[in-house]
């Protein structure tokens, strides 16, 4: 009874941090876009600069008609969103936040978990994008898959060479086995993890596939209403697990001082740091054309993780 | 019950395992039909995509996780969105295809029902009393897939990388155009996201 | 758990990826059925690996080669029906039979599809393309 409850708990908490981080983010990211251009953002929802401003998006977004193209092919255009949400919600159940299995589930291999389930989310905006009838939506879809095949390499190579330098597969043995030297060690990595992980998430300066200048919006041109909002949903919540995942890879997790009582809250801490770095290169960065894209993934972040790699062997082989 | 396996709460009896594993077998199973047997393209992608996911499911019961993961990684990751960028680039339409399945579909059927009658029961009849012990040591996890494959199998794996090598190498020979002269001839405008 | 689930679970599946090979004309349908049957042996492999408690782990480290060797030929195999179908217009492997011997008694129906397709021009890259997908 006790562990069935404690399961349930887990997931419950679980699904309240899915629920309330990304739109956390989304807030963020409407204040500090706003800011940064010397505007001041959402001022009236809510009343007290304008916190509310994502809730009543959402109402907005559930009022308004869910409009299915007649031409599309209607049950997987419909079925689309929850699988490029779904995923997401999945790998947060991984991601350990403090020492002492303060985790959803501690997976014996949670990093292949994680990277594996993630890949899973692309799907979804690439049927989305067939399903649509739309040609611009078919672009986008293909520009999508793309996208994913030439920025899955580098995050896995760098992924592999964290789990190399740990000796294990499970996140919370990996962040157990971290020193503060790791972090200069696997810098490299850290940085061609995270701008993979922005390529896959689809975020500026890596949103080729819905260049709204070019073609529309692609994969999501034809959305509307509640399954629109899920796709952005999914895109936010694709930050937080990303932000969270580069956390607990490569800056230490719940490490840090006092992280005996407060170690949950470093991990916090660092994510949100992150996830405001997200931000900031939203608003600093053009979008890069698409063979720009895909020449640095294939002739900068490749070889980089690849030498991040034969550094990771070479320095675990001397130390050893 | 050693602390590998403690991470398997126990949630499912013996009995249990059997019948997860029999209903995600027949969803599988059910899966695998209708990819083959579907007239919309992409459908066929889609439901390969359960049958595969659905086998992983059966590789967790077999207590094989990192198989598992892996068959997610590599088979729902990679191989089904490179299925389907093919299938959208060879321009699936939407709706029904009439022409996805050959005329010779049942003298197909027959030689696939006639393989299944034989092959099940040869092995029904061989293994009619064989039962796989999944108490204990999880079979195969990380550590214990790793031992294996970097102490017993290294050599097949290195040469298992130079196969990865060719096939990168062929796949992009095949894919890219030799200058202008055979590129000019086929006016196909998806080209240029393959490359 | 009894063995027979998992053994007679792969050889449906391999029968179902048997038919699909057979019956398909789209050649990336034929990729995925072969993927079925890939998939089926894989489960062979570690449903036996399981249960014979191999000390070298050989079933699952095979299985794990099979996997890879899967991901190389779906690459290839893609890469071929995409210059196919770029050469012909069309991914349909009933239809690429240029270098099959012509039919002697003039059964008309397959030649005709092939002779005013798009490869005349560029013949010899076509052929090759036949031969590979053959």
């Amino acid at each position: 009874m006790n562990d069935t409850l404690d399961v349930l708990l887990r997931l419950v908490g679980v699904l309240v941090v899915f629920l309330v981080f990304p739109l956390l983010v989304g807030q963020t990211e409407h204040k500090v876009m706003a800011h940064m251009q010397g505007r001041l953002g959402p001022m009236y929802a809510g009343g007290f600069h304008g916190w509310a401003q994502l809730v009543a998006d959402g109402v907005k977004f559930a009022q308004k008609e869910d409009v299915v193209p007649a031409e599309a092919d209607r049950r997987i255009f419909q079925l689309a969103p929850a699988i490029a949400l779904l995923p997401y919600l999945v790998v947060l159940i991984a991601i350990p936040v403090g020492p002492d299995g303060f985790v959803g589930q501690a997976l014996d291999a949670g990093l292949f978990f994680v990277l594996a389930v993630m890949g899973v989310g692309v799907l979804g905006s690439l049927i989305a994008g067939w399903a649509s009838a739309n040609k611009f939506s078919l672009l986008g879809g293909l520009r999508t898959a793309a996208q994913l095949m030439a920025y899955e390499l580098p995050m896995l190579l760098t992924a592999a060479s964290v789990a190399m330098a740990a000796g294990t597969l499970s996140l919370p043995g990996i962040v157990e086995s971290y020193h503060w030297w790791w972090t200069p060690w696997q810098i490299v990595g850290g940085l061609v993890f995270f701008t993979a992980g922005l390529a896959e998430l689809q975020r500026p300066p890596f949103d080729m596939p819905v260049a709204d200048s070019e073609i529309i919006f692609g994969a999501y041109t034809e959305y509307t209403g509640l399954r629109f909002a899920l796709f952005l949903l999914a895109e936010y919540a694709g930050i937080v697990v990303l932000c969270a995942l580069t956390t607990v890879l490569f800056l230490g997790g719940w490490h840090g001082p006092w992280s005996d009582g407060l170690g949950w809250l470093w991990t916090l801490v660092k994510t949100a740091a992150l996830a405001f770095v997200v931000i900031w290169l939203r608003v600093s960065y053009p979008r890069l054309r698409e063979d720009q894209l895909q020449k640095l993934a294939w002739t900068v972040l490749i070889p980089l993780s690849l030498a991040q790699i034969a550094l990771t062997g070479v320095v675990k082989v001397v130390i050893s | 019950m050693n602390h590998v396996a403690a991470h398997h709460p126990g949630f499912l009896s013996p009995t249990g395992v059997e019948i997860t594993f029999v209903l995600v077998g027949l969803a599988t199973l059910g899966a695998a039909l209708l990819t083959v047997t579907t007239r919309q393209l992409v459908h066929a992608a889609l439901w390969l995509v359960v049958a595969l996911g659905g086998l992983a499911v059966e590789y967790l019961l077999l207590t094989a996780e990192f198989i598992a993961w892996v068959q997610v990684l590599i088979y729902v990751g990679s191989v089904v969105v490179l299925l389907l960028f093919g299938l959208m680039l060879t321009k699936a339409p939407i709706g029904r295809s009439p022409d996805a399945d050959s005329e010779n579909r049942w003298v197909a059927l027959g030689v696939a029902a006639a393989a299944a009658v034989t092959l099940v029961w040869v092995v029904v009849d061989a293994f009619r009393s064989t039962w796989v012990d999944l108490h204990g040591v999880v079979q195969g996890s990380s550590h214990a897939t790793g031992e294996s494959l970097f102490r017993h199998w290294v050599l097949p794996f290195e040469a298992l990388s130079v196969l990865l090598l060719a096939a990168l190498v062929g796949a992009i020979v095949l894919s890219r155009r030799d200058g202008e002269s055979a590129g000019a001839g086929s006016t196909s405008g998806t080209g240029k996201e393959k490359s | 758990m009894h063995l027979a689930y998992p053994a007679v679970l792969a050889v449906l599946l391999f029968c179902v990826g048997v038919y699909g090979v057979l019956a398909r004309r789209n050649a990336i349908l034929v990729l995925m059925s072969v993927e079925l049957m890939l998939n089926a042996v894989n489960l062979n492999l570690v449903a036996f690996d399981v249960w014979l408690r191999d000390v070298v782990h050989s079933g699952q480290a095979l299985t794990l080669f099979t996997i890879t060797i899967a991901a190389a030929e779906i690459g290839l195999g893609l890469a071929i029906v995409l210059l196919v179908y770029r050469n012909r217009g069309s991914s349909d492997v009933d239809r690429l039979t240029d270098l099959a011997e012509p039919p002697e008694h003039g059964a008309p129906g397959h030649g005709d599809g092939t002779a005013s397709g798009a490869g005349a021009a560029d013949g010899t890259a076509a052929d090759q393309n036949a031969e590979a997908t053959a």
